[in-house]
């Protein structure tokens, strides 16, 4: 299908959502419900429409929308009244509107008759009201012209030459020289005399003079003069102020001086704009004080005119004293500025009542001010304590309450960050309906803890995840309402959406009440693709688990799995990301549960701090099973370097971290030390050899890359309380490469494919 | 070097649309559904030129305008409103609230091109 066929199939699914919008919120507000958002709503389903019925050229549609539109418009602000009579109206107009894109989608008729009348009574509703409306709709109907445009889009230009050079060359003449003589040759070309002399508000919205006299030159042959004489001394000079001028001669047959006006009409009002045919009598002043003498009065006039200007300017008086720190935003009218407050409250409907607009890098400044803090006061408590004062000494009692204080701010500073998950699952609703339109299932979203408050860092990660989980459930967990009634089951398939609060973390669950996981193909899908092997002895669980093993799906399984398989792996891999862990649990039958665990923020983590080679790490508590004292028998050896080990009924390889970051070349014998067994991205599992385990501490990320350089197998970095760096493991970078799932023979490379380069082989001390 | 552009729509179809005609022109698109999506993809999506509607659910094109241009990375980042062609009032409320310019719908691709040659080289 070509593509734009594609969107026009698209434009009718998204006709009918809007429909569906536009019924409900008329039903609500016949039902007595005043919330300014549902008029918005409407109005907006209607002006949707009507857009991409233009971009379709559906004449007839667009009409009826239009005038449709224009009556939502006055409704939405408070010119008209919407009583009983005016939405029975409105909601007959909706149903005929449907009848219109129906038609216009399956190539039928609507009804005449009915379609006139009710575009008539919407007329006279919306002219009733007399001429207190809206500019834009005040035009009426009959001043509507319908522009029927082709959207041709062999016709799309090649890209856009980017180099400076280029955009000098098309601008013709050059700037403080001497005007050239515009080309005749005899062709009876109109010769115009443009002044342009861009005030600061041009600037500030972006445009560029460069460009805008670029197009002037598409019009015809143009020579340009720069006026720089309104220039200061580079001391006195604002970077941000307008001082320059320009004056262009454009030549060229049948220039209008309409043409000229289009190419400035974004930046009318904030330049000043004197456009003179030449041999033409001077003109009434076009631009406040101009007059045809010359440029170096017009700069002068522009300077005084700007000084009395400006209050009301939109020149912010801040730029010109403001240092180079100083943030100092365009300043929108105040008034722009509560509508937009306004807006912004509207749109957080659960906010509190009292908000202030804070920048998010202060916020960022103060948490790792904060962690700051937090390590500071744990080295002064270290030191306080190995002066060896008492415990109850009032030294260390302060110390105590220190602690304490410290922990609230942290915790207070860390909720500042912290956004409802809502935003995030305010999408969801409609990408359900879309996806159950797509699919032919009839679906059911229930949304659970919509206000549970997460770290605005793992919020903004949280989005691909779950949108792809989501999908999921309805494309693969839900049996289409045919199947489900056979199955005893409600035609309308439910998915829920659930977030909530558990020991310290977020936890995040998608269940369906679908197929279930098809377990012995999942299975035979995993021994096909080599990913176990076929004696392997899994649980129910672990084969549930399977699915998230990178290299389980493909495009082929894609229809062959009923329940959940489409690229799951790269859904944990973000999910780990965010120092999360997720599973799933699934009856078949009966539908499946998908469990997120996620760190409240991305700023700390729980760690294990361990000992290896006498270097300190920190390994994420998330990505620990468990710890364990290797017994000798236990351990296997494969080969000369590589060692497993027996964990209950599998294998896994042991690896001595020591030796994979290049802290010592000769392994400790295993039972003198600590095995921790971790699992890493798609589930594959290790355990790590530790000399010995020093305990659990939440501790504060400090980023290697941004203080030294990426370092291979480390993850972060942190300062424990005795001031030293201590290194955050990178537990995937340390594991084994190529790891195999229950069970059969595992080669690990010597080093665990690591390279030792880079390591440090000291941590310096942090006075 | 590509150029990017931040589309801000809430109608799927004019994402498409736009996606469509701005692709083949061999720019990179980056969508946004609602202006506070927009917002909250100003700054991965690294735009050369944004492209917003006005009417839409959660912020409007107004409030989206004005959030950008407080971000200090973008006060120099050309916005293009898209608008229909009698909005004089929305058009210049879209250039007080900081819009570089218009677009007026429906668009065809040629005059779209155009408009964004208007605000980069």
């Amino acid at each position: 299908m070509d593509p734009l066929a594609a969107i026009k199939v698209t434009f009718f699914q998204e006709c009918e959502e809007q429909l569906a919008e536009l019924e409900g919120g008329l039903l609500a507000m016949e039902g007595g419900d005043h919330d300014p958002e549902i008029v918005n709503a409407v109005f907006r389903a209607v002006h949707s429409i009507k857009g991409g019925a233009g971009a379709f050229s559906l004449e007839a549609l667009v009409r009826f929308s239009h005038v449709f539109e224009t009556a939502l418009d006055l409704i939405r602000s408070g010119d008209i009244q919407a009583d009983q009579e005016t939405l029975k109206l409105l909601l007959r107009s909706a149903d005929v509107l449907a009848d219109h894109v129906r038609a216009a989608r399956d190539g039928g008729v609507v009804d005449e008759g009915r379609s006139s009348a009710m575009a008539e009574a919407l007329e006279a509703l919306a002219s009733g009201m007399g001429g207190g409306g809206e500019a834009d709709t005040g035009d009426g109907f009959d001043d509507f012209v319908f522009n029927p445009v082709s959207i041709d889009m062999s016709d799309a230009p090649a890209p856009a030459d980017d180099s400076v050079a280029a955009l000098l060359a098309s601008i013709t003449g050059g700037d403080a020289g001497e005007a050239e003589a515009p080309a005749a040759d005899g062709a009876p070309g109109q010769t115009w005399h443009v002044r342009f002399y861009p005030q600061v508000g041009l600037y500030q919205k972006a445009n560029e003079a460069g460009l805008l006299l670029r197009e002037l030159g598409r019009l015809g042959d143009v020579a340009v003069r720069l006026d720089a004489s309104g220039l200061p001394l580079l001391q006195n000079m604002n970077p941000e102020d307008a001082y320059l001028g320009w004056s262009a001669d454009l030549t060229g047959p049948g220039i209008e001086e309409a043409a000229i006006r289009e190419v400035f009409e974004w930046v009318e009002g904030d330049c000043y704009l004197d456009i003179v045919r030449e041999g033409a009598p001077p003109p009434v002043a076009q631009a406040s004080g101009v007059d045809a003498v010359g440029e170096v009065d017009v700069m002068a006039l522009i300077r005084a005119a700007q000084a009395a200007e400006v209050p009301a300017a939109a020149a912010p008086a801040a730029p010109v004293r403001a240092s180079a720190e100083s943030k100092a935003p365009v300043e929108p009218a105040k008034a722009k500025e509560a509508a937009l407050d306004a807006k912004a409250q509207a749109a957080a409907r659960e906010a509190s009542p009292q908000t202030i607009r804070v920048d998010l890098e202060r916020v960022d400044r103060l948490i790792d001010l904060v962690g700051e803090l937090v390590i500071n006061q744990a080295m002064l408590t270290q030191r306080v304590a190995e002066c060896g004062l008492q415990r109850a000494s009032s030294v260390a009692m302060g110390l105590d309450d220190l602690e304490q204080l410290t922990r609230e701010i942290q915790d207070s500073v860390m909720a500042i960050r912290a956004q409802p998950v809502k935003s995030v699952f305010q999408r969801f609703p409609r990408l359900v309906r879309e996806i159950a339109a797509m699919t032919g299932k009839e679906v059911r979203l229930i949304m659970d803890g919509e206000g549970t408050e997460v770290d605005k860092t793992v919020i903004e990660r949280l989005s691909d995840p779950l949108t792809h989980m989501i999908r999921n459930a309805i494309d693969h967990g839900l049996e289409t309402p045919d199947e489900r009634e056979a199955a005893g089951k409600p035609r309308e398939g439910v998915v829920r959406l659930a977030a909530l609060h558990r020991s310290g973390r977020i936890v995040i669950e998608i269940s369906d009440d679908g197929r279930g996981i098809n377990r012995p193909r999942v299975k035979q899908i995993a021994v096909d693709k080599g990913l176990i092997s076929p004696e392997a002895n899994l649980s129910d669980d672990e084969i549930d688990n399977l699915i998230f093993m990178a290299g389980f799906s493909t495009a082929a399984t894609v229809s062959d799995i009923s329940g959940r398989g489409v690229g799951m792996d790269v859904v944990r891999r973000s999910i780990q990301s965010l120092g999360g862990r997720i599973n799933i649990s699934s009856r078949p039958g009966q539908g499946s549960t998908f469990t997120l665990s996620l760190p409240l923020t991305l700023a700390v983590l729980d760690g294990m701090v361990v000992t290896v080679a006498g270097q300190t790490l920190v390994a994420p508590l998330t990505a620990i099973i468990e710890s364990l004292q290797p017994k000798a028998c236990d351990v296997r050896n494969l080969g000369p370097n590589a060692q497993v080990i027996a964990i209950r009924d599998t294998h896994v390889p042991l690896i001595d971290i020591g030796r994979s970051l290049g802290y010592r070349t000769v392994t400790p014998p295993p039972t003198e030390g600590v095995a921790l067994l971790v699992e890493g991205e798609g589930g594959s599992r290790a355990a790590l050899m530790v000399d010995a385990i020093q305990g659990q501490r939440q501790v504060v990320i400090k980023s290697l890359e941004a203080n030294y350089r990426p370092v291979p197998g480390i993850a972060a970095a942190t300062i424990l309380g005795d001031g030293r760096v201590a290194l955050i493991l990178d537990i995937d970078a340390v594991m084994v490469p190529k790891p195999h799932e229950g069970g059969g023979p595992v080669a690990a490379p010597a080093n665990g494919g690591l390279d030792t380069v880079g390591a440090p082989t000291s941590l310096a001390k942090v006075g | 070097m590509t150029k990017t552009i931040l589309t801000v729509d809430d109608s799927r179809t004019m994402r498409d649309m736009l996606h469509l005609a701005l692709t083949e022109a061999g720019f990179r698109v980056v969508q946004a559904v609602d202006g506070l999506d927009g917002l909250e993809a100003l700054d991965a999506a690294q735009a050369d030129v944004i492209i917003t509607d006005i009417n839409m659910p959660r912020l409007d094109g107004f409030g989206f305008i004005e959030g950008v241009r407080k971000n200090d990375r973008h006060r120099a980042t050309p916005i293009l409103v898209l608008t229909t062609e009698s909005d004089t009032t929305k058009k210049q409320r879209a250039r007080d609230a900081g819009a570089t310019g218009w677009i007026v719908k429906p668009f065809n691709p040629e005059k779209l091109i155009d408009a964004i040659r208007r605000v980069a080289a």
